[in-house]
């Protein structure tokens, strides 16, 4: 015998969220093989750049734990060292206390010095990556060199998307007299050739992390607001702004909630173009001494010092800092043009 | 007799990413005789110009004479006549060209033929044309410039894809003619690709209909119009409003797939006396177009132009491209300003108000656009479409309450309620303008302005929207002004017509009236244009 249980009410299902426009294009981001392996290596730079924020890694990088131009482990430690130090005297000791007229101090000296306590480091001869002119370890210097690097470039980016966003929306979408003051200002600054202006700006700024990226930003923000405006001028006649106003949504809403989302792959594209751009003016800066301080290190300042070493053949210190940036400008610009392919499928 | 062109079990597939693949065409057969029209008939999606496409490429194995029959034994004839002509060159530049390049003209002889060539086509003054830019050239010039350089090398096969369908009604018809005499003199075929098939009916020898990639039926265009097999070619037939009658509703394509063939509706019932909701009065609207660094010209777009909409009524306003249809729309919701007039909302004159005054009244008139893809926020949900109308006019207790609204709203444009969380772009064109209805009923309107609001729509997808206009109006007492090109649907639609013209109003009166006994010259050519199908040919 059966009894018809009555089945108890189960609360509907929720409706299954349905993928958006960037979950779209993050699923067309995953089966572009080039773009998930940039990805990949962006995500380790990124995954270093925070360890050695946190001081995990790369902290003391100031320390001189090699010897002067130590070599890269791979290769070894330098056998001609001995050969070309000085000879040790072999002649008879001779009083030079008529010679030289400090001679009589040296003993009260050294029973001075004894009060203190010396430590003798020990430097390595050899170190992972090899050692600059000080001794420091080169790799270490990379990572934090990477840090400063990439620090300066994202966020002077962010400050130039920032400054270009907001005037090229409101140049695009406001138009009139708004739009014609702003294209006065985009001319007045075009007209100067880059580089004069981010030097002009240095030259008054002084150096310091800071007013690196508040150069570069204030420099480069130009060709994100040309490009913004454009769009801001395509979509303000569109169908669905057109729709918002007659809902009565105001000028803010239409520019900001409706227009800025369907302009926003435009925009993420140009900033990871900045991005890159930036990180090689903060090198470019960094080596014409424009650009970090000297007690901190970028890839720039590495560079800076590499065209010393290199006459004395010590290639690393060069060798480490391009690897470095050219990885991670390879993978970010290749990065940048799988998302632009992601984000706007109709290009392809 | 063994026909030009024979088609057999043609296949199409287009990659879809890596893996899926999607099939455009699936197993199409038909034979283009010599010296026939053949159409090809379906709604966008069914496969009908990849068909036709695939001909210029599966024809010949040999990739070396493909470029030889490509452009001189078959040419083509596409939609936009605008995108089609390169805009720097002039249009003798590119009609001399055709006929260097495959007939090996000298260049003096090739413009003298250009000359000869656009006079065929119907081009006033063609000596003068032949330096003239494409822009020089209207719409309809511009087609016909298309066709001569379609016609320059005596092709066997002409393809025509939707030819007539960027263009106005009266134009239409023009270029229509004169395929059907290019076609007797030049003793060619014709492939003439369209959606629609009253103008098919008039042109065609053959119909060809097809849907999803599949024949549906073929045969002669008599059959096709008299004694139609296939439920769907009846469905296609049926839906389109007719100019003799007046159902109550339409009858859409599903009830015949379904076959359940409808029963005669009986008339559709208006009210005849009712409230006035909106009265423009004298409506004017002028752009300054700058002609010099200090002189301007103004180009008027509308010129006194008035009506007025009542409740549970449709004024229809009707004209081709550029005749300011849309600006009176625009205007009457203030989303352009206008020079002179007013506009009255129950008395109050919408036009001397401020634009916080102005909010008020914009809940109460909205407004339903033509493209269905354009008019969404395409980062937006449906749910956030529906309740942004909404909170900015303070309608609802709360977001909860909001959301429910929302949803009694999809409920009523037919859309499934899972709608609320997807995004425009899983929706097809029909779905998205029912959603842009909903989101124009969000904020309860007294007034509803259509524009052009099925013309990008298919046809049986037209008459579903269509229908689901004159239910909200029974049910709301919306007033509607719709605005469109196509005479039938404001024939159907509207109680009352205003025929414009160069942004004046040239005909107006109650529609059976105005159909029946046109009296401008400019109307009565109108409705010579529409499309009737086998009554009408060519």
């Amino acid at each position: 015998m059966s009894a018809v249980i009555p089945a108890p009410q189960l609360p509907a299902p929720a409706p299954a969220r349905s993928p958006g426009v960037w979950r779209a294009a993050w699923q067309r981001l995953r089966h572009d093989r080039v773009g998930m392996a940039c990805l990949m290596i962006v995500g380790a730079f990124a995954v270093l750049i925070l360890i050695a924020t946190l001081g995990l890694i790369a902290a003391d990088w100031q320390r001189e734990v090699g010897l002067p131009y130590a070599p890269p482990a791979f290769v070894g430690p330098d056998r001609d060292e001995a050969q070309q130090a000085i000879a040790a005297p072999k002649g008879p000791p001779v009083d030079l206390s008529d010679v030289d007229p400090l001679a009589p101090r040296y003993a009260e000296w050294r029973e001075r010095a004894a009060r203190f306590q010396t430590a003798e480091t020990v430097k390595s001869p050899t170190l992972p990556f090899g050692g600059d002119r000080l001794g420091r370890d080169v790799l270490a210097k990379a990572i934090k060199g990477a840090q400063i690097s990439i620090f300066v470039g994202v966020f002077a980016a962010l400050l130039a998307t920032l400054i270009g966003t907001v005037l090229g929306a409101l140049g695009g979408y406001v138009g009139g007299k708004v739009g014609d003051f702003l294209e006065w200002v985009y001319n007045v600054f075009t007209s100067i050739p880059d580089i004069l202006l981010i030097f002009a700006f240095a030259a008054v700024f002084g150096r310091g992390i800071e007013t690196v990226i508040l150069i570069l930003g204030l420099a480069g923000w130009t060709g994100m607001y040309r490009q913004v405006r454009a769009e801001y001028i395509k979509h303000r006649t569109r169908e669905y702004v057109r729709a918002a106003e007659a809902i009565g949504v105001s000028h803010r809403a239409r520019m900001f909630v409706h227009i800025l989302p369907n302009v926003s792959h435009v925009i993420l594209v140009r900033l990871s173009l900045l991005v890159v751009g930036f990180i090689k003016a903060e090198v470019i800066l960094s080596f014409l001494g424009l650009g970090v301080p000297v007690d901190q290190v970028s890839w720039g300042t590495m560079l800076a010092e590499a065209n010393v070493e290199l006459v004395l053949g010590k290639w690393w210190q060069l060798a480490a800092a391009t690897a470095f940036m050219a990885t991670f400008v390879t993978a970010f610009s290749l990065l940048t043009d799988a998302l632009r392919d992601a984000l706007d499928p109709k290009l392809r | 007799m063994t026909p030009l062109v024979s088609v057999s079990n043609l296949r199409v597939a287009f990659r879809l990413g890596r893996e899926s693949t999607v099939e455009a065409v699936r197993g199409v057969s038909f034979d283009i005789p010599a010296n026939t029209t053949v159409a090809l008939v379906g709604e966008s999606g069914s496969g009908k110009t990849v068909s036709a496409m695939s001909i210029l490429r599966l024809l010949v194995a040999h990739p070396g004479r493909l470029r030889q029959i490509r452009g001189r034994d078959i040419t083509a004839v596409f939609q936009e006549p605008m995108t089609s002509l390169n805009p720097v060159f002039t249009v003798g530049d590119q009609i001399a060209e055709v006929l260097q390049l495959h007939r090996g003209l000298p260049r003096r002889q090739a413009f003298e033929q250009t000359a000869d060539l656009l006079h065929e086509v119907g081009i006033p003054e063609p000596r003068a044309r032949v330096s003239a830019y494409p822009h020089e050239l209207s719409g309809g010039q511009q087609q016909r410039v298309m066709i001569a350089m379609a016609i320059a090398n005596q092709p066997k096969l002409l393809i025509a894809d939707e030819p007539t369908t960027a263009l106005d009604v009266t134009i239409q018809r023009q270029v229509l003619e004169l395929i059907a005499r290019l076609r007797e003199r030049h003793r060619m075929s014709v492939l003439f690709i369209s959606h629609d098939l009253a103008l098919v009916g008039e042109i065609a020898d053959q119909v060809v209909v097809m849907r999803d990639g599949e024949v549906q039926e073929h045969g002669p265009v008599e059959r096709i119009f008299r004694a139609p097999q296939h439920p769907y070619t009846k469905g296609l037939l049926a839906c389109r409003p007719r100019l003799d009658v007046r159902p109550r509703r339409l009858p859409v394509i599903d009830d015949f797939m379904r076959s359940t063939e409808p029963k005669d509706p009986g008339p559709l019932e208006r009210p005849s006396e009712a409230s006035t909701v909106v009265e423009a009065k004298g409506l004017r609207k002028e752009f300054r177009l700058k002609t010099g660094l200090f002189s301007s010209k103004a180009l008027h777009a509308v010129r006194e132009v008035s009506f007025s909409l009542a409740r549970g009524r449709t004024v229809g306003l009707v004209g081709e491209s550029g005749s300011g249809k849309t600006t009176v729309g625009m205007l009457l919701m203030r989303l352009l300003d206008a020079s002179a007039g007013e506009v009255r909302f129950e008395g109050t004159d919408l036009l001397a108000l401020s634009d916080r005054q102005m909010m008020a009244y914009r809940r109460r008139i909205q407004v339903v656009f033509q493209n269905p893809y354009a008019s969404l926020n395409p980062r937006f949900t449906i749910g956030q479409m529906l309740t942004e109308p909404m909170r900015v006019h303070r309608l609802g207790a709360n977001e909860t309450d909001r959301a429910e609204r929302a949803r009694r709203l999809l409920q009523r444009v037919e859309l499934p309620p899972e709608s609320f969380h997807k995004y425009p772009h899983e929706f097809s064109g029909g779905q998205r303008q029912r959603i842009a209805i909903a989101r124009a009923l969000a904020v309860e309107p007294e007034v509803l302005i259509c524009d052009e609001s099925v013309s990008a729509l298919d046809v049986s997808v037209q008459a579903t929207v269509l229908n689901l206009l004159l239910d909200l109006q029974e049910e709301q007492g919306l007033a509607y002004l719709f605005i469109s090109h196509d005479l039938a649907v404001v024939k159907y639609m509207a109680d009352e017509i205003l025929v414009m013209r160069e942004g004046e109003v040239v005909e107006r009166g109650p529609s059976e009236a105005l159909f029946r006994a046109p009296r401008h010259d400019y109307t009565k050519n109108l409705l010579g244009a529409i499309p009737r199908g086998i009554e009408g040919r060519v």
